[in-house]
């Protein structure tokens, strides 16, 4: 494959795979921390514009533009796979910073995950026109 | 019960966003220019495309959806759960997009979504 398709798609597959889970990871610490409960379109309002979930969501929106890119040239079935790597990475947040419990099958189904993103990924990120 | 109806909902809307991105960005072809004014020029492009802006306004839906079930789930459950998306848009990339979808990927994806579910138990 060519390589410089090779070191662009690994490139936005890491921006697409960070922005996501720390995005995520922003947003749920914003919203678990001096939000309230989110019963009205005024309390979403206020809540988006709290420091946390901001950051968040403009960590998302890198992550939904690096997408967008990575999907101009990759197929779909080869960037599902590759950036669910993110999954992991979530569990791993989420034990870490937010005091989750990460369990035995957790860890086996990081396991699964990683072993099917190694497996993809080695593969070409585009099989032919797919229009 | 209410987690499993807002995850519905982010799955639905997240099948339909990625098919419409995928099938779109494929039509307008491979970004090659990351220089600021090539981006602008994109965003730009890609802002008058009506399956564009559907696909952001059904990930607006996931993402309020994902709003709400994150205060009432754990992370390391939403995340990974609303990853269930991920067979049956393997199955829409080969039927709906036409991809070649490999023996390789088919594994990988179905290695992914088992990883998803334990990771959801």
């Amino acid at each position: 494959m060519n390589p410089r398709l090779r070191w662009k798609t690994q490139a936005f597959a890491a921006i697409v795979i960070l922005s996501n889970a720390f995005g995520n990871l922003s947003l749920t610490w914003g919203l678990r921390n001096g939000v309230g409960e989110l019963t009205s379109p005024l309390s979403f309002l206020r809540a988006i514009f709290s420091p946390w979930v901001s950051l968040g969501i403009c960590l998302l929106i890198t992550w939904m533009l690096s997408r967008m890119f990575l999907l101009s040239w990759a197929d779909l079935s080869y960037v599902l796979p590759v950036t669910a790597f993110g999954y992991v990475l979530n569990a791993v947040l989420g034990r870490v910073f937010l005091g989750e419990q990460v369990t035995p099958a957790r860890w086996a189904g990081t396991l699964l995950i990683m072993a099917g993103v190694v497996l993809v990924g080695l593969g070409n990120p585009k099989t032919g026109d797919s229009t | 019960m209410k987690a499993w109806g807002l995850l519905a909902v982010i799955i639905a809307s997240t099948v339909t966003a990625d098919l419409l991105q995928s099938h779109e960005m494929k039509r307008h072809g491979e970004i090659q220019d990351f220089r600021l004014s090539g981006l602008r020029r994109v965003l730009a492009v890609l802002a008058g495309k009506r399956n564009l802006i559907l696909a952001v306004t059904c990930m607006a839906i996931s993402f309020f959806a994902f709003m709400a079930l994150v205060q009432i789930a754990d992370l390391s459950f939403a995340v990974p759960a609303s990853a269930g998306s991920l067979v049956i848009e393997t199955v829409l990339a080969r039927l709906l997009l036409k991809e070649h979808v490999d023996l390789r990927r088919w594994i990988g994806a179905a290695l992914v979504a088992g990883g998803v579910w334990l990771l959801a138990l």
